[in-house]
């Protein structure tokens, strides 16, 4: 009795909020392309409370990180391609990839009418680079000579064992750095770097106010920049509720802003953010609930854009995985490659906004290959998986006693395609394979780094600057330290070095594509696609985009 | 009298201990750094990590963290949460906006319930108190969250009779249409309950005494059958009220407000012990509270309850 009773209050409800989309999806479409734009306009945003004051060195998470980068301009900037160009920088040169002569801008200054000069940069990198400062991005001047010494920790033990490191610096800045006078920086790296100079657009390398470097905690409460866009008052910032900025009038740069500010509000969850921009009570997201994947196409017509960006998702295999050691082990892991249907899964369960891999950075990057060789390995073929594992099993027998887990936190709506791909190893290489699910990414990360993973688990990089180095390195080189699964190869490490080194970007790009395919051989992870982020806006915005790596610029929102 | 509420007060110490004790341990066998996973993918250096498990004591054992905490309580302060923000403050702003919540969905749930509730108990069996039986009984049976999204997509996105989330703007105003969704459930009980006891009470000698005494109809319903009909009510309403200021976390999550259930959301996603118990212990003094005035009231509804043997 209760349960139908139930059933038909629920059957009523959904009646209701059928015929309640049904009604609301003709309207509204088609009526902001002829409208004129208003440069003054206000636009709200999808956000959430920044976890760090706003300090550009300190912030390496997307909610604080999206409100930096628009208060500060950097020497660099990325346009929407990903292609760096300059911004405070006049000019940027080397010979030899180690030196390098940077001229700042004459004129720059801040929003308070500090101004900006070389040493102002140089103040600020040895600022974020210090240990004692803890700052999270400070590893971003590793490059730099002299790094070692003000990055230098003391490690203790304590009696029970546990590691604990704390800042021990030798000196209070990197050697390498210097202004020799008010427009002239130079820098002398640590070792050549062909590549260096695409990552000055981070936000790492933003120059700070002084008063940033004397109480960097309150200046990070209300932050005072240089970017596109100010903070529209003293406590601009209302936590827990929402950031308010406006246009910096006196920005002369390459992102100068198309709308009056930006709010950003904050929502705990993507959802109510979404019905908001269906009342065009907010007037854009990055961030589609999972439920709407299927509709928002639909629900928001011509309102809408899926641009792919520097983002992949891996499958780590860990070495120390005693079933997928030696040549069986390769033999293995290129089974379970062939095995993944990526084109189904992207198509099905992510409705397009995933792209199948072909290799290990992403397409958007200067000096994506499609067709690096080993690359066949990524393309669905259940029976050369078949013949694979076969093969294998010759060599040395699998230890099926128990499932091949893949772990993975279940919060983030994983679990859908870690059925899929498990489903597929399951029918195509007979084994058992699930999914190992864990409330939380700490639980998985805890595993990860303590080398304690009992099957594979699901890895991802989505890029700081536009560089395939910046997906190689952090994540495969010996002991790099995003490398949790210990993947070692003195050939790959070789390339990588090489690649720095060389004097164009051409050649280094050519360089880290040789060594994509040592990876390829060595399968430590397989490709599993690139993401593409959905991004829908309200009636009030005209148009919309993401840059290189998903994030929305919203200097280039044009609203009405 | 006196001596009733201070004994009542002293039974908090222990309770206080006692939860906030376990609410802690809880929070300390979870598994996973916390530290390490507000960074994800991309860690920073150990010692920034190692710095950050200082500041929150998390390098310690169990009972110095917990110490530590309770030391730090009883001198008011609550420390700094996750995001480097003191906690006190983050209560400070979350705590008003869901007692606004509470009180408004309070008054909804018991004004019309008992409204709803007594016409239905005078009414028995005939045509309105079957409706409203059936009506409750619905409202009863659909979850919290299906109400939620409906209301919020008709009043909110189809009528726009309201903007569909709080989020910054949480005034009176704004919170009527959370406020609803949240007390609709606990009006249908508060019906319910009103009813049964009206109707029972109907029948009492009193009630035909007063009649008989020649009293108007209004003043023997208010005054005879309602005021005697309303202590398993005003039981009901007081436990609510506790439970309603715990932050529904279901209700704030739909509409974005930025209050206690939204708070505790987070802070539970993110393993942050500090700003959980901080806010467990808050709640255990408002259920105490409102325990105590709802025992209070008895006398007032009752006069032949007394507090003092």
């Amino acid at each position: 009795m209760r349960f139908s009773r139930t059933s038909k209050a629920l059957g009523v409800a959904a009646i209701i909020a059928l015929a309640a989309t049904g009604c609301g999806g003709g309207g509204g479409s088609n009526t902001n392309s002829s409208a004129a734009t208003d440069p003054n306009k206000v636009i709200s945003a999808y956000s959430n409370e920044p976890q760090n004051p706003l300090l550009p060195a300190n912030t390496n998470e997307v909610y604080g990180g999206r409100v930096v980068e628009l208060l500060f301009e950097g020497l660099r900037a990325y346009d929407s391609d990903g292609k760096p160009v300059n911004a405070l920088a006049e000019s940027i040169e080397t010979t030899d990839s180690q030196n390098w002569t940077i001229k700042v801008k004459p004129g720059a200054k801040f929003t308070n009418g500090e101004a900006i000069t070389a040493k102002t940069f140089v103040d600020s990198w040895n600022f974020a680079a210090l240990s004692t400062n803890l700052q999270n991005n400070g590893f971003f001047f590793e490059s730099i000579e002299g790094y070692a010494d003000v990055s230098a920790v003391t490690e203790t033990t304590s009696a029970d064992g546990k590691k604990t490191s704390t800042p021990a610096p030798t000196a209070q800045t990197m050697s390498g750095l210097a202004a020799t006078d008010d427009q002239t920086i130079t820098v002398k790296l640590a070792q050549p770097e062909a590549d260096w100079s695409l990552r000055l657009g981070y936000s790492a390398f933003y120059p700070l106010p002084s008063e940033a470097l004397k109480d960097p905690k309150k200046f990070g409460e209300n932050p005072i920049g240089n970017g596109p866009y100010k903070f529209e008052k003293e406590g601009a910032w209302v936590h827990d509720q929402s950031i308010s900025l406006v246009k910096n009038a006196d920005y002369t740069g390459p992102r100068a802003a198309k709308n009056g500010g930006v709010t950003f509000k904050f929502y705990t969850d993507p959802g109510p953010a979404y019905t908001d921009l269906q009342a065009d009570n907010l007037d854009i997201t990055d961030v589609v609930p999972s439920n709407a994947l299927k509709t928002y196409t639909t629900d928001f017509p011509d309102r809408n854009s899926t641009r792919p960006n520097a983002n992949n998702a891996t499958l780590n295999i860990p070495g120390y995985n005693p079933n997928f050691q030696g040549e069986a082990g390769l033999l293995r892991r290129q089974a379970l490659s062939h095995a993944i249907n990526r084109e189904e899964i992207t198509k099905v369960i992510f409705n397009g906004t995933r792209t199948p891999a072909t290799e290990f950075t992403a397409p958007v990057l200067d000096g994506y290959n499609d067709a690096i060789p080993g690359s066949d390995v990524l393309k669905f073929d259940a029976q050369k998986a078949k013949d694979l594992w076969a093969q294998a099993e010759k060599i040395k027998p699998y230890d099926g006693s128990k499932p091949l887990l893949i772990a993975s936190n279940t919060d983030g709506g994983n679990k859908e395609w870690i059925d899929a791909v498990a489903n597929g190893f399951k029918n195509n290489l007979g084994i058992q394979a699930e999914i190992q699910p864990f409330a939380k990414f700490a639980e998985v990360l805890d595993l990860r780094k303590s080398q304690s993973l009992p099957g594979l688990t699901r890895a991802g990089w989505q890029g700081d600057y536009p560089s395939l180095y910046n997906f190689l390195g952090p994540v495969w080189a010996t002991n790099a330290s995003s490398n949790y699964e210990k993947y070692s190869n003195p050939e790959f490490d070789k390339l990588l070095k090489e690649g720095l080194a060389a004097k164009t970007p051409e050649d280094a790009n050519k360089k880290f594509n040789e060594a994509q395919e040592i990876l390829f051989k060595d399968l430590p992870g397989l490709p599993l696609w690139y993401r593409a982020t959905p991004i829908v806006w309200s009636n009030n915005v005209v148009s919309a985009e993401t840059g290189w790596n998903g994030g929305i610029r919203y200097f280039d929102i044009e609203a009405k | 009298m006196v001596r009733f509420i201070f004994r009542r007060l002293l039974q908090v110490i222990p309770v206080f201990l006692g939860t906030t004790l376990l609410v802690y341990y809880m929070v300390f066998a979870l598994p996973g750094d916390p530290i390490a996973a507000l960074f994800g993918d991309r860690q920073p250096p150990q010692s920034v990590i190692d710095a950050l498990r200082a500041q929150y004591n998390l390098d310690q054992p169990f009972w110095v963290q917990y110490g530590l905490f309770i030391k730090n309580l009883f001198t008011f302060n609550l420390g700094v949460d996750f995001t480097q923000q003191p906690i006190a403050d983050s209560l400070a702003r979350a705590f008003p906006v869901t007692a606004m919540l509470a009180i408004e969905a309070l008054i909804i749930q018991a004004v019309f319930g008992i409204a709803f509730g007594v016409f239905a108990g005078l009414k028995k069996g005939k045509l309105f108190d079957s409706t409203v039986l059936v009506v409750s009984l619905l409202v009863i049976a659909v979850p919290t969250f299906v109400l939620g999204f409906v209301f919020q997509l008709v009043f909110g996105v189809q009528l726009g009779w309201a903007k569909p989330t709080v989020g910054a703007n949480a005034d009176w105003g704004n919170l009527i249409l959370p406020a609803v969704v949240l007390g609709l459930v606990s009006f249908a009980y508060v019906l319910r309950l009103t009813r049964a006891s009206v109707s029972e009470n109907m029948n009492a000698d009193y009630v035909r005494t007063a009649t008989a005494k020649g009293l108007s109809r209004p003043r023997v319903v208010v005054a005879h059958i309602l005021r005697n009909s309303l202590i398993p009510v005003v039981t009901y309403l007081g436990a609510n009220l506790g439970g309603l200021m715990g932050g529904a976390i279901v209700t704030e999550g739909i509409f974005n407000v930025p209050g206690v259930g939204n708070k505790l959301f987070q802070a539970i996603a993110r393993s942050e012990g500090p700003t959980i118990v901080a806010i467990v212990s808050v709640l255990v003094l408002v259920f105490v509270i409102t325990n105590l005035l709802v025992d209070l009231l008895y006398a007032w509804l009752d006069p032949r309850i007394r507090y003092d043997q």
